[in-house]
């Protein structure tokens, strides 16, 4: 909707991605904007702040070469949308919507604000359904589930984009009691979409997820915004990714996994544009409001009440400094539903997925698992192994000061069992296994150090 | 008071509106967002409003209520789903599907539904605001319609039998009409005769709040853990579980998943101490973590007003906010909008003026009705990092009567509710679980200190085991470190998932009273020379089974 657009040539500074405009009438918080550069190059921006007529504009786009005298700017009297259609699944975009993949422009059904609405509470359904990732130390341990945000913290240097692949390539969602056959029906209809956000990767980064996706038998949508490309789209991508999963979701009912990474490169760019506006910086000058603005990416993961289709969220951090009480990770821990910690002793020991139990957690698994869910035993087998790698993991530290031989036969037993976990139940390399698998190998690891209850 | 929006940054408007009072109510823009008034300067006016304001444009209409942010106090709150601003959820839902996409006023209470109203005043008398009109059925109790603040005078009638919240319950000599609901003012804590202090306990369920850190009725608490320490689940345990008629929950700023599971489970669990289900005694006042941060900000006033007005019917209300560090990071970027000089961490310097002017509205008081009523409240803590030292922990701590510190080795060793027994404390007295003294013979207070005595000491053993392991221990302390493990593992956790989520008083200390009798057994049979091993197994215990 365009009502009238009014063009400006009264830039009065610029700094950074940011672009101050003088004697603006009616101008709207969240308002496009299009800059047109002295060259004649067009970008894109939006309102920020106002105050009397003067307008602080954000500039989606590298800000080089514009210019006080020769810079014009467009209020076009909308706020950003995204143009959606059924059509996206098997595309790819840059970070502004714009095709990057050859093919022709979207035809879009409908178009939806970036920001999206909050769900109202009171119409949320409570997610329930387990969703078989194939990876044992997340089934059996830290079982997701449709409508949950689960994100992976993992350490520079560690293999999460691989963590990624193998959910990516094996995730099936299970319904209650869905038999192998229902479940590849389920598949084969298309109803379960990956929408992947890609944030400041690089290009080698980037190449593999492509592949992966490509390969991938279910269909896809893209979004991808590279570690060259304007760090100020970054704020913008993951928001369309996740409109365009709302829309796949709740208005064409489909399961939606929507997969972000890097989150970190997301918070240094609501940073950067923070610092430019000369905001208070929070903890290691990340905004104060930083929280609520993860909150609004996140949050929009869910299931509602009597309808089909939910967006399940599994974003990407990389720990600053392998630091879980850096703000990125701590905040992001507090909105979301747990998390999958990466470690980078067990990758040292050539493990994969190298993922520590301990500190790993899904709030949400209580309900997803059990009779009905996954399988009877799977809380007391996923209690009893946690419990005693817990135990296993303390001895180790007594291990390392009085020696193995000065310990107990039940400590040894201990340990022992330690690295069986380890190797068998947490390292399963590039294999699938179903949940039931997983609970098999648990239960044998349990019986052969008889320390099952 | 009419004017225009000349300038917006976040959630903060401000307008040429002048004569607006500070803390009015105002619409702003052609939305009709809802909005405050925080700061007036000679022409301007500066607006929080508690609504997205994307969208909103300059020039676009400003327009004063004259009246402050109020609450709708009726029968028909209870069992609602409100948003901080007291929109009725449901309703909202019903009416504009499952996103919420207007900022619409709608009415909190339900105008069209009938309740069978009992007077208790007749024509003639004279009505002082606040005195009891009588009272409608709500669930189990009895909902006593009170004489609005500013209302005075003699009465001309009074409805006697049913009642429309739409039509007044009754009129002045001098024609005034008397509603049967009353609209207050969210900032201001409800008038009362006269406080108490807290005598009487809150059981929570939980037997390591209950037994060692005590919570009293009209007491308050406070909850601080880093993420993944399980605040939610205990809080949650907490609102299911606790002796007190009415529970209000406000989802501050937190997970809408969470709230969805609170809303289903509630639907069909039962009260343990009426048998009713959970949701007709409970209040949710939500505003997840995605909706407008201001609004965040007003809504545990809202709900503290909505939890006094039961308190005021002499009922005992609990409140329960998760988290007010949510609450607090509002007032914190409403503040940097306003530019107002940040204290520490960027917090407004007000910040703990605030929040203990919040706390105290807790209390046992005894009403305008004449009625004693209880509002007690127990507030989660988010800190950054886990860190305790930071600004809103610690100015809860200088106001709260009780401080559950959880704790993150607790929660990974998969210790549940996580509460540290070193450092958490209370502040209330012994009185407390007295009443069960008959049912199970016990000193509390003593009770009390050996076993915080019996966790010290295991404590520092535990570090000399660690060198010399557990078998180069002398037998006594092998014995105690037994019985400390026993404490921690069978008396302080307690899985939410289970039966045992809900430990009743009594249970509560004939637990603990288990364990300390087989220690005291324990140690004279060690004495006498019985090995250690049949000890722990019980076999060198005379009496039978006195441990569970």
């Amino acid at each position: 909707m365009q009502l009238s657009e009014h063009r400006y040539n009264t830039v009065s500074s610029i700094a950074g991605p940011l672009l101050f405009v003088q004697g603006v009438m009616q101008a709207r918080i969240g308002e496009v904007v299009r800059i047109q550069s002295p060259e004649g190059k067009v970008l894109d921006g939006e309102v920020l702040e106002i105050n009397g007529d003067t307008v602080m504009l954000e500039v989606y786009g590298i800000t080089q070469g514009l210019d006080i005298k020769g810079t014009s700017v467009v209020f076009t009297d909308s706020v950003k949308r995204a143009p959606l259609s059924r059509d996206m699944i098997g595309r790819v975009f840059n970070g502004a919507f714009k095709p990057i993949d050859g093919l022709p422009p979207l035809f879009p059904e409908t178009w939806a604000p970036v920001t999206g609405y909050p769900i109202n509470p009171s119409a949320r359904a409570r997610p329930v359904e387990f969703i078989e990732t194939g990876v044992s130390v997340i089934d059996g341990l830290n079982t997701l589930v449709k409508g949950q945000k689960l994100p992976v913290f993992s350490c520079s240097g560690l293999p999460s984009k691989e963590v990624v692949a193998a959910i990516l390539r094996n995730a099936r969602i299970m319904g209650r009691e869905a038999s192998s056959q229902e479940r590849d029906r389920i598949r084969q209809a298309g109803d379960f979409v990956v929408v992947f956000a890609a944030l400041g990767l690089t290009f080698y980064e980037y190449a593999f997820y492509e592949t992966v996706l490509r390969e991938m038998r279910s269909g896809f949508v893209a979004f991808v915004n590279m570690a060259d490309e304007p760090v100020m789209e970054r704020l913008l991508t993951p928001r369309f990714a996740l409109t365009a999963a709302e829309y796949l979701a709740f208005e064409r009912g489909m399961d939606v996994l929507v997969i972000i990474t890097d989150m970190t490169n997301y918070c240094d760019a609501l940073r950067e544009v923070s610092t430019a506006r000369e905001e208070l910086p929070g903890r290691r000058g990340y905004p104060g409001y930083m929280y609520s603005d993860l909150a609004s990416l996140y949050e929009r993961a869910g299931r509602i009440r009597q309808q089909k289709g939910s967006v399940t969220m599994l974003p990407v951090v990389t720990m600053p400094e392998d630091d879980i009480t850096h703000p990125i990770p701590d905040l992001t821990g507090y909105i979301t539903e747990g998390q999958i910690v990466l470690s980078r002793s067990l990758h040292q020991k050539g493990i994969f997925p190298p993922v520590d139990v301990l500190p790993s957690l899904s709030r949400l698994m209580q309900r997803g698992i059990g009779k009905g869910h996954t399988r009877e035993d799977h809380r007391a087998v996923s209690n009893l192994l946690y419990k005693y790698y817990a135990k296993g993991r303390d001895l180790r530290r007594l291990e390392a000061i009085v020696g193995r031989d000065g310990m107990t036969d039940k400590d040894k037993q201990m340990l022992d069992f330690a690295d069986s976990f380890e190797g068998e139940f947490v390292h399963q390399g590039g294999a699938r296994r179903s949940v039931f698998e997983t609970l098999d190998i648990g239960l044998d690891i349990l019986k052969r150090f008889k320390l099952e209850e | 008071m009419t004017g225009r929006i000349t300038g917006i940054s976040g959630p903060t408007v401000s307008a040429d509106a002048a004569g607006l009072k500070l803390y009015e109510r105002v619409f702003v823009g052609h939305a009709m967002l809802t909005g405050e008034v925080v700061r007036i300067e000679k022409n301007r006016s500066v607006i929080q409003v508690y609504e997205n304001t994307r969208g909103l444009a300059v020039s676009e209409p400003v327009e004063g209520t004259g009246t402050p942010l109020t609450v709708r106090l009726g029968p028909g709150i209870l069992s609602g789903i409100f948003d901080g601003l007291q929109r009725p959820l449901q309703t909202l839902r019903d009416e504009s599907g499952p996103f919420i996409k207007t900022a619409k006023a709608l009415n909190p209470l339900d105008f069209s539904r009938q309740w069978a109203f009992h007077r208790l005043i007749k024509e003639g008398d004279t009505l002082h605001p606040g005195d009891i009109i009588g009272y409608v059925r709500e669930g189990p109790f009895q909902h006593t319609i009170l004489c609005p603040p500013h209302v005075q005078g003699k009465l001309s009638w009074v409805a006697d039998k049913d009642i429309r919240l739409d039509s007044p319950v009754g009129a002045l000599e001098d024609g005034t009409e008397i509603p049967g609901y009353h609209d207050w003012p969210v900032r201001v804590r409800r008038p009362f005769r006269k406080k108490r202090s807290p005598s009487e306990r809150l059981v929570t369920g939980q037997r390591v709040i209950d037994f060692l850190f005590p919570i009293a009725r009209g007491g308050t608490a406070i909850m601080p853990g880093g993420f993944g320490t399980g605040k939610t689940i205990l809080d949650q345990s907490i609102a299911k579980f606790a002796d007190v008629d009415i529970v209000v929950y406000v989802g501050c700023g937190e997970r809408g998943n969470e709230i969805a599971e609170l809303i289903e489970e509630f639907e069909l669990l039962k009260d343990p101490w009426t048998n009713r289900t959970l949701m007709e005694r409970t209040i949710l006042c939500v505003n997840t973590s995605n909706m407008p941060v201001a609004a965040r900000e007003a809504s545990i006033y809202t709900a503290v007003s909505m939890a006094e007005y039961y308190r005021d019917m002499g009922l005992h209300v609990l409140m329960l906010a998760d988290s007010i560090s949510r609450w607090a990071e509002a007032l914190r970027e409403i503040s940097s909008s306003l530019e107002e000089l940040p204290g520490e961490e960027g917090y407004p310097t007000y910040l703990a003026s605030r929040l203990s002017g919040f706390l105290e509205r807790a209390g046992v008081v005894e009403s305008g009705g004449g009625k004693a009523g209880s509002l007690s409240m127990i507030l989660s803590v988010s800190p950054p990092g886990g860190d305790f030292t930071e600004p809103v922990t610690q100015s809860c701590l200088r106001t709260s009567g009780a401080f559950l510190m959880l704790d993150t080795a607790l929660a990974h060793r998969r210790h549940f509710p996580a509460i540290n027994w070193f450092q958490s404390f209370s502040l209330y007295g012994s009185e407390l679980l007295e009443q069960e003294r008959e049912m199970v013979p016990l000193e509390w207070e003593e009770a009390r200190s050996r076993c915080k005595d019996i966790l010290q000491k295991e404590e520092g053993l535990r570090e000399v085991a660690e060198i010399v392991g557990v078998e180069g221990l002398q037998d006594p302390d092998r014995l105690l470190m037994h019985v400390a493990e026993t404490i921690r593992l069978r008396f302080l956790s307690q899985n939410a998932y289970t039966e045992d989520a809900f430990s009743a008083p009594e249970r509560t200390l004939s637990i603990i009273r288990g364990i300390l009798d087989f220690y005291d057994e324990a140690s004279k049979r060690l004495k006498e020379g019985i090995p250690l091993e049949e000890l722990l197994t019980g076999k060198g215990l005379r009496g039978e089974g006195i441990e569970r």
